[in-house]
């Protein structure tokens, strides 16, 4: 990577697999269970993430010194609650349509453990832009796992990819459902995610025996 | 060693300072944006009214509001009346889309009479009741425009909510789950129904529109329960308004 050294070329990459936050770390499970039943909500989660996480991670790297770390939890909770409340405020005023599609992610992002656990684990002992090409890692490794999810379950349970029909019409009985198939209604619900990330890992894990813990 | 951000008075002024900042860039923020936001919002509830009543620019599968910037317009336009029904009596108030449903409930229960509005649009020759109803989903609010004839068969709908979960509950602003309402009658041999948002529905395509039934979302059961009793408490309130209308 010319642009980045090696180093900080791996703050960006090892995320993404080998220390994905979903699936190694086990950070954000919450939401990626909650939102992956369509391909859309989990894209737009995973921007509004990447966004958050990578201006919360400068901004807490630029305040780790002179952190109390007696309350340091609260600090990174004001930190990331105030810029998704600041981002909210004006998208309502200047972009109203868009900020009616986020609005329901909002809460989402403050509770979202990856946001406090890379503040907490990188961005409180580490520069500004290593900070920030950790937060960007992370947010694409959690973008990774979401869109997978969501993909095979939008696919399985409504037949469905990004709203466009692709097997066919359940009602009409054409494409797949015309020789018997049917959607499989479970796919939506959350236990199915929980199911479907694990299949991921268990994947990962049997492809570099190194992830496996005793 | 103690560090210095270890210290006791230095976590409270750091704790007081970051309070103080915090609370001036988001007070500030709110006060810019406010007038703004206000405007955006008065705009939204015409353009949900216009929905309901079928003016809309819809396109394939995508439900799609008239653009900003013609809505006050056309709201003026095709809403020809805005009535406030409050103990019966009807008065007219062209403010009345402003009416902010959630406090009225609450005015309801506290028991000060509750003011329901309604609004008569006219296109292409039929005219069209359209009442704002609100009611709980599962996370948070959900409220519904429902635009009606004069013997309470839904014309069309528009649904909103505020925080239901993405591709679950906030599935009922799509256009399969409105769609499904139209023609639809919210009365049966006589008296108020409503409409079930019903499992195991054994219609659906909804051809039956007298059953009062809509097929439900997978997944979405306590937000579809909250759709059908939102329809049921709000819009029986107007039950009277609408037999006065045929009585007379």
């Amino acid at each position: 990577m010319g642009l980045l050294s090696k180093k900080d070329g791996k703050l960006i990459l090892d995320p993404l697999a080998d220390n994905n936050p979903i699936t190694i770390q086990v950070l954000g499970i919450c939401s990626a269970l909650a939102i992956t039943a369509e391909l859309e909500a989990s894209i737009v989660m995973s921007i509004s993430v990447l966004f958050v996480l990578g201006i919360g991670n400068v901004v807490i790297s630029l305040m780790r010194n002179i952190i109390p770390s007696k309350i340091r939890i609260i600090v990174q909770l004001i930190v990331v609650a105030t810029l998704v409340i600041i981002v909210d405020l004006v998208l309502k005023a200047f972009a109203y349509e868009l900020s009616k599609t986020l609005s329901v992610f909002v809460g989402l992002i403050i509770t979202n453990c990856i946001i406090m656990g890379r503040f907490e684990a990188f961005a409180l002992g580490n520069g500004p832009w290593r900070s920030f090409l950790d937060g960007i890692g992370n947010a694409l490794g959690y973008a990774v796992i979401l869109i997978i999810v969501g993909f095979f379950r939008e696919l399985l349970g409504s037949g469905t990819l990004l709203g466009i029909p692709v097997l066919g019409d359940p009602i009409e009985k054409t494409g797949l459902y015309s020789i018997g198939y049917e959607n499989n209604g479970f796919m939506l619900l959350s236990p199915m995610a929980l199911i479907v990330v694990g299949i991921i890992i268990w994947v990962q894990r049997s492809r570099n025996k190194a992830l496996v813990e005793d | 060693m103690e560090n210095r951000t270890d210290k006791n008075s230095y976590t409270i002024i750091f704790a007081i300072i970051m309070v103080i900042v915090v609370g001036v860039i988001l007070a500030g923020l709110f006060g810019w944006t406010k007038p703004m936001i206000t405007k955006n919002e008065e705009i939204e509830k015409q353009q949900n009214i216009l929905y309901a009543m079928g003016v809309n620019e819809n396109e394939g599968n995508s439900a799609n509001f008239v653009s900003t910037e013609k809505a006050p317009e056309l709201f003026s336009q095709y809403i020809k009346k805005q009535l406030v029904i409050q103990d019966g009596k009807v008065s007219e108030d062209d403010q009345a889309y402003l009416i902010d449903v959630k406090k009225e409930q609450a005015n309801a229960k506290a028991g000060i009479a509750r003011r329901l509005p309604l609004f008569i649009g006219e296109k292409d020759g039929k005219t069209f009741y359209i009442a704002p109803i609100r009611g709980k989903g599962l996370w948070d609010a959900i409220w519904a425009y429902v635009a009606m004839d004069e013997s309470m068969v839904v014309q069309g709908a528009y649904f909103d909510h505020k925080g239901e979960t993405p591709g679950l509950g906030a599935n009922i602003k799509q256009r399969f789950f409105m769609d499904d309402f139209i023609g639809e009658h919210l009365m049966s041999n006589g008296s108020f129904k409503g409409i079930n948002v019903a499992k195991g529905n054994a219609d659906p395509k909804n051809e039956n529109k007298t059953d009062n039934e809509v097929d439900a979302i997978a997944g979405a059961t306590i937000t579809g329960d909250g759709v059908s009793a939102m329809i049921r408490s709000d819009l029986k309130l107007y039950v009277s308004y609408f037999e006065n209308l045929k009585n007379n």
